[in-house]
């Protein structure tokens, strides 16, 4: 994989968060760099993809447990603009020029995590930023096919298992109970 | 399949292919007839079902070809609260797709009690609405509703009690297994003395009829059945119809006028073949059946306007289109320890059924309602809606999320909804659908009772999940309905051909070859799950017209 990929999927996280990151999930994070260096975007360009990527950071964040980030929820956010979502992206183009006007024209993911959220909040209310908080959400919980949940992160954080199909019981109170 | 020229003149043109289209089209062609059936939507997987996914992403965002609902953008519709209130743009949809909504429904398959028939005579009317009795008794229609139920597939509990209307037969699948929503709904029942069952579904819960029974995928309410147990339209009856080579299911054709002659006669449809530029193509027949659901049955009859009924068609006496009911619910979500995992299963788990009765002494309004008990959110849908009592993204958003994940449980409602004159169907004026069309617009507003009955029921839902032991309950809003999937109403039945609009056969008053049978021919709403009622009514309706029509005469 190349720096500038790394640099990409790390920019914002921190050199000690990448090592946590590759620590507690080797796999993932291998498969990520892979993947994203194979991969182009369709429609965001570099620095498009980059303010996108901080701000569906900050959406859904990497604490304790992986986030947008390494859910690579930007590749199917980028995938969206040019599939079922072609809709938004004046939206997008929109959006981007309002909020350099709260960063000072500075890169959403060069500022310290506390102006990131201050900038977020001021435009919170705006068609933009409901955008791409539902495309964040969206590319976590959506199938891995169409380009973020990368290994199903979001769907184990939220304990749904996508097998085709299943028998009772199903939960912890079925379960104690049996049968009607 | 069977293909008929427009020109060529068939017995029966039934419009729509959902729950009512589908039993008439398998009646009239297993009884010799030739019909075209008219559907707006696409094919969807029909015969080829395995290809249905659970990918939730294009389910919710599905190209025109794989549509299996309106789109509000294209069968455009507008809404307001009164007639004096300007309109705005109205999401209402319905299921475009053959099979129609039971493509995708939830299913819930409730029999009608012999006491929501008869409403006015055992309980009164009631000012500002148009309760009535229906022209047709529960004893008249049970073999009906026991024909529909082995038929169609119809999975649900054995149980003798006054709430449930009493059965000539059993239902042929046993219920569908419990979930941790039914565990834990009968947990409160013993505490508050409920009576809690299974749902009543159709879903077959075992091999029936040449299909394989649910694999509780749990891609359920809003998806196309991959396994077939769903009973869909689609599955159970359409292609029993087709097989008959008397039917022909005629695929993105929208109808939009129903031709008559000078003497008032219908003579065919008029429709736009949408798969060739929207061209205008006539089928000529002799006997129309409208299906279209309580929505576009009467905008239908309201757009076949001509010299002889300038009012449109059936339509002499102004009830076409009025007494709108489009589905009341509300209830109460709350938080358990444990995960209930309802996102696998069928969508309903339980159903609460001690307030189905009337009891207006003790609660002060007019109705009721059955309650039922879910969880299951798709993940996507989870997400997007976000947990509850907290912020709408962000670490705090996340670490609720992933908290309250799995272990949420709803009490939705299907509640009483009085039939008031003033809730309406009709034309808008000014917006027009994207075929040019007057678009579709709906004004409701519900009876004051039904407010009171809306809050009884969010209260109820709160004691229920409480005594069920959830740590954490928040309730709904008393919400007014605005258009949905259980529109009824609007072409109501009775003897009386000045303030009903089809005969206890669904006769159009007006016209004497055209038979509208769907939710529209609601006399009263029921407790709001109309599915298995108006396919009751299609057999019935069928039934008739089968004999009728082998005399060559169907006014008889």
């Amino acid at each position: 994989m190349s720096d500038s990929r790394r640099n990409f999927l790390f920019k914002t996280v921190g050199a000690s968060s990448a090592a946590w990151l590759t620590a507690n999930w080797p796999a993932e994070v291998a498969a990520a760099e892979k993947a994203q260096a194979m991969g182009n975007f369709t429609y965001f360009s570099r620095e498009q993809a980059g303010e996108v990527d901080a701000m569906a950071a900050q959406i859904y964040p990497t604490t304790d447990t992986p986030g947008a980030r390494e859910a690579q929820v930007i590749y199917f956010i980028d995938l969206a603009l040019v599939t079922f979502a072609q809709d938004k992206q004046d939206i997008y183009a929109k959006g981007l020029a309002e909020l350099s006007t709260h960063t000072g024209g500075r890169p959403l993911g060069t500022l310290s995590p506390e102006q990131q959220i201050q900038a977020l909040t001021a435009i919170e209310k705006t068609p933009f930023f409901r955008t791409v908080r539902d495309h964040t959400i969206m590319g976590m919980f959506a199938a891995p096919q169409h380009g973020g949940n990368f290994k199903k992160i979001g769907w184990s954080q939220i304990g749904y298992d996508d097998s085709l199909n299943f028998r009772a019981p199903f939960g912890a109170y079925d379960k104690a109970e049996g049968t009607w | 399949m069977k293909k008929f020229n427009p020109s060529e003149e068939v017995d029966f043109v039934v419009i729509g292919s959902g729950a009512a289209g589908g039993v008439m089209a398998k009646q009239l062609a297993q009884a010799g007839f030739s019909v075209v059936v008219m559907e707006q939507g696409n094919w969807g997987a029909y015969g080829h079902e395995q290809d249905y996914n659970k990918d939730e992403l294009s389910n919710r965002f599905p190209t025109e070809h794989d549509m299996l609902l309106s789109d509000p953008k294209l069968q455009r519709n507008t809404f307001r609260r009164n007639a004096s209130e300007k309109t705005m743009p109205g999401n209402h949809n319905y299921g475009c797709v053959v099979g129609g909504g039971t493509v995708t429904y939830g299913a819930s398959s409730w029999r009608h009690l012999p006491y929501e028939f008869d409403e006015a005579s055992r309980f009164g009317t009631m000012k500002g609405t148009g309760i009535a009795d229906w022209p047709v008794s529960y004893a008249e229609i049970e073999p009906y509703y026991t024909q529909a139920e082995w038929e169609i597939g119809i999975s649900g509990p054995n149980i003798k009690t006054p709430l449930i209307a009493p059965m000539s037969k059993p239902y042929p699948c046993r219920p569908l297994p419990l979930k941790s929503s039914g565990a834990l709904i009968q947990k409160a029942a013993a505490k508050l003395n409920l009576t809690v069952t299974p749902n009543v579904a159709a879903i077959i819960t075992e091999p029936y009829n040449g299909r394989s029974g649910c694999i509780n995928c749990g891609a359920c309410s809003g998806y196309g059945c991959q396994v077939k147990a769903r009973s869909s339209s689609a599955v159970a009856l359409l292609p029993i119809a087709v097989a008959t080579g008397n039917c022909e299911i005629r695929v993105q054709s929208y109808v939009r006028e129903i031709n008559v002659d000078a003497a008032g006669r219908a003579t065919g449809v008029t429709y736009f073949d949408k798969a060739n530029n929207n061209r205008e193509i006539f089928q000529k027949a002799k006997c129309v059946v409208l299906s279209a659901n309580g929505t576009e049955t009467p905008r239908l009859l309201l757009l076949s306007k001509s010299s002889r009924f300038p009012n449109g068609l059936a339509n002499s006496n102004g009830i076409v289109g009025k007494y709108l009911m489009s589905g009341n619910g509300g209830g109460a979500s709350g938080l358990f320890d444990q995960p209930l995992n309802e996102y696998k299963g069928a969508v309903t788990g339980a159903a609460v059924l001690s307030y189905v009765p009337n009891d207006v002494k003790n609660r002060g309004f007019y109705g009721g309602g059955r309650m039922t008990a879910r969880g299951q959110m798709s993940p996507m849908q989870y997400g997007l809606a976000g947990p509850h009592g907290a912020p709408s993204w962000g670490a705090g958003y996340k670490k609720a999320l992933i908290e309250q994940a799995n272990r949420r449980l709803t009490m939705v409602n299907f509640i009483s909804q009085l039939p008031v004159e003033t809730n309406t169907v009709d034309l808008d004026p000014d917006v027009k659908d994207a075929w040019g069309l007057p678009a579709m617009r709906i004004t409701s507003t519900s009876h004051e009772n039904d407010f009171k009955a809306m809050q009884f029921f969010i209260d109820k839902s709160a004691e229920i999940l409480k005594a069920a032991g959830a740590t954490q309950v928040w309730t709904d809003q008393v919400n007014d309905s605005r258009g949905g999937a259980h529109a009824r109403g609007t072409c109501r039945m009775g003897n009386d051909p000045k303030s009903s609009v089809v005969n206890k056969y669904h006769r159009a008053h007006d016209v004497p070859n055209l038979f509208v049978v769907d939710g529209s021919s609601f006399v009263t709403g029921g407790r709001n799950h109309p599915t298995m009622t108006i396919s009751a009514l299609a057999y019935r309706c069928a039934d008739h017209l089968v004999k009728a029509a082998k005399t060559g005469n169907v006014t008889i």
